[in-house]
């Protein structure tokens, strides 16, 4: 099969594992969720009727008599049609609307946070095992302190010396909350100054990875019989740097990239918490402490969504630079 | 005199033995020092410090008082001394990082190991699982499934069987590798043919050649995993009446440790999870060198390159005190 329809069907495969996940979750573990939402919503002055009802026990599970495979065939039908059911915390907006407006703010900090810190520690990766045995290379096992800080507690750090005890940045908060959201420069100056504590968080704690994946790969490629025959043709060290080593060595990083990408998430998801910053991650933590089951599932699929999407892009970019893999298939 | 037969043919028999057993045991550095070091010294905390600190969950009436003779480590809001929930503290990480660390590695090993081993159907069939868990976020599954959990049954073996069961995929994708390339080996087919059943093949043949990856897997498992709980505790999802770094550092964020500036708090039990986890690390890094021989050559090279430049530098030396003469 072709490499990019191969690709296409495990994430397709993938997408269908998480949605029925999602779908078996609150069925298999103990706990009534519906009753606990419903009781929520008649708390806020609802009246619930049996179609709230039964929309909620489509998507957790619960009294509905239908056999399972009806349950899921509704579940999924509803899924397709974009109803994730209506947010208890937030009520009355739907939960589709709450993901909406929050993870724009999410996508943007992961992905930029993630860009600089594979840019960054590809090429710091490279240069150091580049020259192996210098005394800049003697320091790598050093960042590995920086891969095993948790990142929550790395942005603990950073908030007490930087924002409270230096007061360079704001302590918490995704903008200044004068300013209207809105494509102004006023407001993604202020987006920017607010996010770069949670960014630098992420960097720091995930640069560490990409070096030592780049250096460790670097030095066996050194080792190949090509960059040997680079050097004898007398190419500058330069050009066998970068055309000749780096590439090759490269390859690895980038089809490591779904475990690097997990890490990521996972840890920013705290990390936004310690910010209050107004992502994704931190509506899943809210809907967990208030019981909003609704919001939760909705949260995780479009996690789990937004990082098959990157990961499928990640490989369709991997089938371009390796050209090995669409000649194997 | 058949009595010094033994004595005679045991050095002969033992040093290759020895040598062999020598290449899966990583070379001591100065890095695999400081490893060990940290490791073990957080281990014997762990071990016996609860035994040696007072009651960790005392109230006195001098709360937040930074480190002092009496408190090395300050007191908490409510007068806790910080020392005594540390050394509680570490032992409850630790304790759910072994477990888990133990866990993943059997689950990976599982499926990374058997599925290589049989091939075909059930190779593809173990790949596609592991790739989709591989891709699917782990903490906000994590975050999903304790959410749903209540409060009540949330135990530490629950936290343990959903870290572990979320974290074992990257794993198994490595010892899936690893378990290819030793399957294709000549004994290993020799040893088929010869009519060995298929887990005597694993586990005699293949497994003590996958050691030193499975130790590597084993800690990353460990780290992954106290990681991810500390996490989970921090957002006061963690087992219900447990004691771990994360909880420590829940109780910190909810006391205003940060905004009240009492960095004897929150910096300790952050401090001991990096601490830690550079130590396994570290550790992690001279098994990647059993498991990779290339850096371990480079590393040598080096060594005998710099030696060999001291030698000529000598030489020139006393050449020019010769020629200076």
């Amino acid at each position: 099969m072709n490499y990019f329809l191969r690709k296409l069907s495990f994430y397709a495969v993938a997408l269908w594992a998480a949605l029925t996940l999602n779908f078996a979750i609150p069925r298999l573990l103990p706990g009534n969720p519906v009753d606990i939402l419903l009781a929520k919503l008649q708390q806020r002055g609802e009246t619930v009727t049996p179609e709230t009802r039964k929309a909620y026990a489509l998507l957790l599970g619960g009294d509905t008599d239908d056999p399972l495979w009806i349950q899921y065939w509704d579940y999924l039908r509803n899924l397709a049609k974009g109803d994730l059911g209506v947010s208890v915390s937030y009520y009355p907006a739907k939960v589709s609307d709450v993901i909406l407006t929050s993870l724009p703010w999410t996508v943007v900090l992961v992905g930029v946070a993630t860009v600089i810190a594979a840019v960054l520690g590809v090429a710091l990766g490279a240069i150091v095992g580049w020259k192996p045995g210098t005394w800049l290379d003697s320091l790598v096992p050093s960042t590995t302190l920086l891969a095993a800080v948790p990142y929550f507690w790395l942005a603990l750090i950073l908030v007490y010396l930087l924002a409270r005890v230096l007061g360079w940045f704001p302590l918490q908060g995704g903008y200044d909350v004068v300013l209207t959201p809105g494509w102004n420069g006023e407001f993604i100056a202020s987006a920017i100054q607010y996010g770069f504590l949670p960014a630098l968080t992420i960097v720091l704690a995930s640069i560490g990875g990409w070096l030592l994946g780049m250096r460790n790969m670097m030095v066996s490629t050194l080792s190949e019989d090509y960059i040997l025959t680079a050097e004898a043709k007398g190419l500058s060290p330069r050009k066998i740097l970068r055309s000749y080593a780096s590439r090759n060595a490269v390859l690895p990083s980038v089809a490591g990239f779904a475990i690097s990408l997990g890490f990521v998430v996972s840890g920013s998801v705290i990390t936004e918490q310690v910010f209050s910053y107004p992502g994704i991650g931190g509506r899943l933590l809210g809907a967990v402490t208030n019981n909003d089951y609704a919001l939760m599932q909705g949260v995780f699929l479009f996690i789990t969504l937004a990082v098959l999407g990157a990961n499928l892009l990640v490989d369709l970019l991997y089938g371009i630079i390796d050209p090995r893999t669409r000649a194997r298939a | 005199m058949t009595n010094l037969k033994p004595a005679n043919t045991t050095p002969v028999a033992a040093a290759p033995a020895r040598s062999g057993w020598r290449s899966l045991l990583p070379t001591m550095t100065p890095w695999l020092a400081i490893g060990l070091i940290l490791v073990a010294g957080i281990s014997l905390f762990g071990l016996l410090g609860p035994l040696l600190v007072g009651d960790p969950r005392q109230i006195r009436d001098q709360g937040l008082t930074p480190p002092s003779a009496d408190f090395w480590l300050g007191t908490t809001q409510t007068g806790q001394d910080v020392l005594a929930q540390l050394a509680f503290a570490t032992r409850g990480s630790l304790q759910i990082g072994l477990l888990v660390g133990v866990l993943a590695t059997v689950l990976s090993a599982f499926f990374g190991i058997y599925g290589a081993y049989r091939g075909k159907f059930l190779d593809d069939a173990f790949s596609l699982f592991t790739n989709v868990f591989l891709v699917i976020p782990g903490l906000p599954l994590v975050i999903v499934i304790s959410g749903f959990v209540p409060r009540e049954s949330r135990g530490l073996w629950t936290i343990a069987v959903v870290l572990a069961v979320t974290g074992w995929a990257a794993s198994a994708r490595v010892l899936h590798a690893q378990t290819l390339s030793v399957r294709q080996r000549d004994y290993v087919a020799a040893s088929q043919v010869s009519g060995e059943k298929p887990w005597r093949v694993i586990v005699v043949e293949i497994l003590p050649n996958l050691l030193p990856v499975i130790a590597s897997q084993f800690v990353f498992a460990v780290i992954a995993a106290i990681l991810g709980e500390a996490g989970l505790s921090y957002i006061g999802l963690g087992a219900s009446n447990s004691a771990t770094l994360g909880t420590m550092l829940f109780y910190a964020q909810n006391g205003f440790a940060l905004s009240l500036g009492a960095w004897w708090w929150f910096v300790p039990p952050g401090l001991m999870i990096a601490l830690f986890g550079t130590g396994l690390s570290l550790v992690n890094f001279s098994i990647d060198e059993v498991i990779n021989p290339k850096l371990k050559n480079l590393r040598q090279h080096r060594r005998r390159a710099r030696r060999a430049l001291r030698l000529e530098r000598d030489l020139a030396r006393t050449a020019a005190k010769e020629t200076d003469r």
